[in-house]
């Protein structure tokens, strides 16, 4: 056993001191391979990411949201329906919700505007979140004014800044009372943005979603899991259309390393050639090649993965942000939470280190027979 | 189809290890048709020479295979939510027909190729490379099964449909689709307890009669692969409920996920190890008479049965450990 790992041991040491005699070939090749992992390392972690924070922001979406469609667009909902629907059985609560979006010219950036079910600012006073504190600077007891839907500025007191779990909600969110919010958006008393619906056993969902597009074929009752299934979906196509692209790159590079490991140096024939004639055998020489293409992926594995790791989560992926996210990208700049498994690990080696170690195999293998006497000749 | 990271990547590499093993496979052909030790021809030389080749290629093969195993069923589990009904891995392979046949597939080529890589071992310690017909057979024998998981995952990743909104409505597409059915059929726990300690009683017994007293290749081999086959279905019977400290929940892949400390991932390599090992030692049971083998063999089987007995006795010692030390107790379920 000690044996073994000896042998290993020394080969290893051999491979490393051969690897640095030969620098400006083998740190291309790194680098490339680095980049490759950086890229795709990038794009897994991000969408994971992603993925993270839409299921946080779901877990407290309700059961189900009713919306109302006309000629195929969205429209307001009128409140009065609510009275209907909270008759359907299994129909815990009905909660007629106000809310949307408000672009804002002066700092390029958009913003949700939601009345909260409980404990709403008094009219007068708002809630925000810390992107916008942060971009307005803008903090508690602050006057901050926007622009309403006729134009005219309207003026409110911060009451509140927040600061939770998931940035990415409460980033660009502004909380208004209901009288304010109707006078801002100009949405008329009798109807609301759509309707929130409680229900606690989740095998009537699709039931009570049937009975209210019966009682209101113009309505689209929307439930949850749906919704998580479609920003998974989404969120996974992104990044798996990314990766197609991106496997042009991929290919450039197999045909790079393919390349390097088959054009050997007369310098590294003469080499494997006298390896060869003072004692080693080919199994040996195959060793060598096998650590050599170890130390080279797992040194540019590494490298990329944490390169990678610092470029999602300290820098919010800057360079890939617009096409993964794909919503507005003049949203408030938000921090991912962390998150790595081994299925994000084990897609990364199947998508990086397996093509390079095929492609090596052979190259290596021939290396690795050549006879000695032709090449030292 | 879902176009998701582990799908595309569990695609490309199965593509790269059927493309390996063709390759291999086309120069088995020729190994076995045209080996002839005695002779000094170029051929033979050439012939000699990629028996290297095709080992590397089957190591490096095993080695992909054991980390793709387990990216499919983290896969698996991953997408599971886009299914109405799915829970975890379970649900999802039951979307499609594909889903159960792939994982099999996974497994069998897996067990092959740790069984390929024995045989290639004990060939080169005789000087005559005594087993390369049997060697390159086996290699065209597990050829077929690895194009199979190749097509068969293909089919079952192509086929997935996941539920989600369209423009125009939400929950209706969704209502009527497939129904899954995200529970496995579970043995009843007390009597598989029974089975499972007895047959890892056997299976000691046996390892230990073979190394003592080099006896009984064919029976430890055999009851290893018993032990494999109690193993899995006593997972799902009884070892996993301990696991997730719940009655009704039999999943053999949840005890893969991060809230069980991922415990799965030791279990199965245990578990896939000592079995490989111990099939392993009734393969080479067939080829002791040979004569440049006469000796390595059986060192060769002690060593093999040493590998699966420590394998499968830590299994059993991590299972009991979890069956004692877990709060929960599984009486009369």
């Amino acid at each position: 056993m000690t044996r073994m790992i000896e042998r290993q041991r020394h080969i290893m040491d051999f491979t490393l001191a051969a690897l640095l005699r030969r620098k400006g070939k083998n740190g291309a090749l790194l680098s490339v391979y680095t980049l490759l992992v950086f890229i795709l390392a990038s794009i897994l972690f991000f969408t994971h990411a992603l993925k993270h924070e839409a299921a946080l922001v779901l877990n407290e979406a309700p059961e189900i949201i009713v919306q109302r469609t006309m000629t195929g667009r969205y429209q307001t909902i009128p409140v009065a329906w609510s009275d209907r629907i909270r008759q359907i059985n299994g129909v815990i609560s009905v909660h007629p919700r106000l809310w949307g979006y408000k672009y804002d010219k002066d700092f390029l950036a958009n913003y949700t505007m939601m009345v909260p079910a409980g404990n709403p600012p008094e009219p007068g006073s708002i809630d925000i979140g810390s992107g916008i504190s942060r971009m307005r600077g803008a903090n508690r007891g602050d006057i901050i004014a926007f622009a309403g839907h006729d134009g005219q500025p309207r003026s409110f007191t911060i009451r509140n800044i927040f600061d939770s779990e998931s940035q990415l909600v409460t980033s660009d969110l502004i909380l208004l009372s209901e009288k304010d919010y109707r006078d801002f958006s100009g949405i008329p008393e009798d109807q609301s943005t759509d309707l929130a619906l409680q229900v606690r056993n989740p095998r009537e969902y699709a039931t009570i979603a049937e009975k209210i597009s019966r009682m209101y074929p113009d309505s689209r009752p929307i439930v949850r899991t749906e919704i998580q299934r479609t920003y998974d979906a989404l969120f996974g196509w992104r990044s798996g259309l990314m990766i197609v692209i991106f496997a042009a790159v991929a290919l450039a590079f197999v045909i790079f390393a393919w390349d390097k490991a088959t054009g050997l140096s007369a310098e590294e024939q003469k080499e494997i050639g006298i390896l060869k004639a003072v004692g080693w055998e080919t199994s040996d020489i195959m060793l060598m090649k096998f650590w050599e293409g170890s130390i080279i992926s797992l040194t540019a594995f590494l490298l990329g993965t944490i390169l990678a790791y610092a470029h999602v989560f300290f820098t919010s992926a800057a360079l890939f942000a617009p096409v993964i996210k794909g919503w507005s990208t003049l949203y408030p700049t938000f921090r991912l939470t962390p998150f790595i498994d081994f299925g994000q690990v084990a897609t990364l080696f199947f998508l990086t280190v397996v093509p390079y170690t095929v492609t090596t195999i052979i190259p290596s293998w021939r290396a690795a027979t050549i006879d000695p006497d032709t090449v030292m000749r | 189809m879902i176009l998701d990271p582990g799908i595309l990547a569990l695609l490309v590499s199965s593509l790269l290890i059927s493309l390996m093993s063709l390759y291999a496979s086309g120069w088995s052909i020729r190994i076995l048709r045209r080996w002839d030790l005695a002779s000094g021809s170029e051929l033979q030389l050439a012939l000699e020479r990629r028996t290297y080749l095709i080992s590397t290629i089957v190591s490096y093969f095993l080695a992909f295979q054991l980390v793709s195993l387990f990216l499919f069923i983290q896969t698996a589990d991953s997408i599971s939510h886009l299914f109405v009904g799915a829970m975890c891995a379970v649900g999802t392979l039951t979307v499609s027909s594909f889903g159960y046949p792939t994982l099999l597939l996974k497994i069998v080529t897996f067990i092959l190729a740790g069984l390929w890589l024995i045989l290639n071992h004990a060939d080169n310690q005789g000087y005559d490379y005594p087993l390369i017909k049997a060697k390159y057979l086996l290699l065209l024998i597990m050829a077929p099964f690895i194009l199979a998981e190749t097509v068969v995952q293909g089919a079952y990743f192509l086929g997935l449909r996941p539920d989600i909104i369209t423009s125009c409505c939400g929950s209706l597409f969704s209502q009527n689709s497939h129904k899954i059915t995200s529970e496995i059929l579970a043995a009843p726990s007390a009597p598989m307890e029974i089975v499972f300690y007895s047959s890892m009683f056997i299976t000691f017994a046996a390892g230990a009669r073979l190394f003592v007293q080099g006896k009984g290749g064919y029976f430890f081999a055999s009851m290893s692969g018993i032990a494999f086959l109690t193993s899995i279905v006593s997972v799902i019977s009884f070892i996993s409920l301990y696991f997730y400290e719940m009655p009704s929940h039999h999943c053999p892949f949840c005890i893969l996920q991060k809230e069980y400390g991922y415990a799965g991932y030791p279990l199965y390599i245990l578990m896939l190890s000592g079995t490989v090992t111990g099939l392993g030692v009734g393969l080479l049971q067939q080829f002791s008479k040979e004569k440049s083998l006469a000796e390595t063999i059986p060192a060769l089987q002690r060593k093999l049965a040493a590998v699966s007995l420590t394998a499968f006795f830590l299994f059993t010692v991590i299972v009991t450990c979890q069956i004692l030390f877990s709060n929960f107790k599984l009486e009369g379920y």
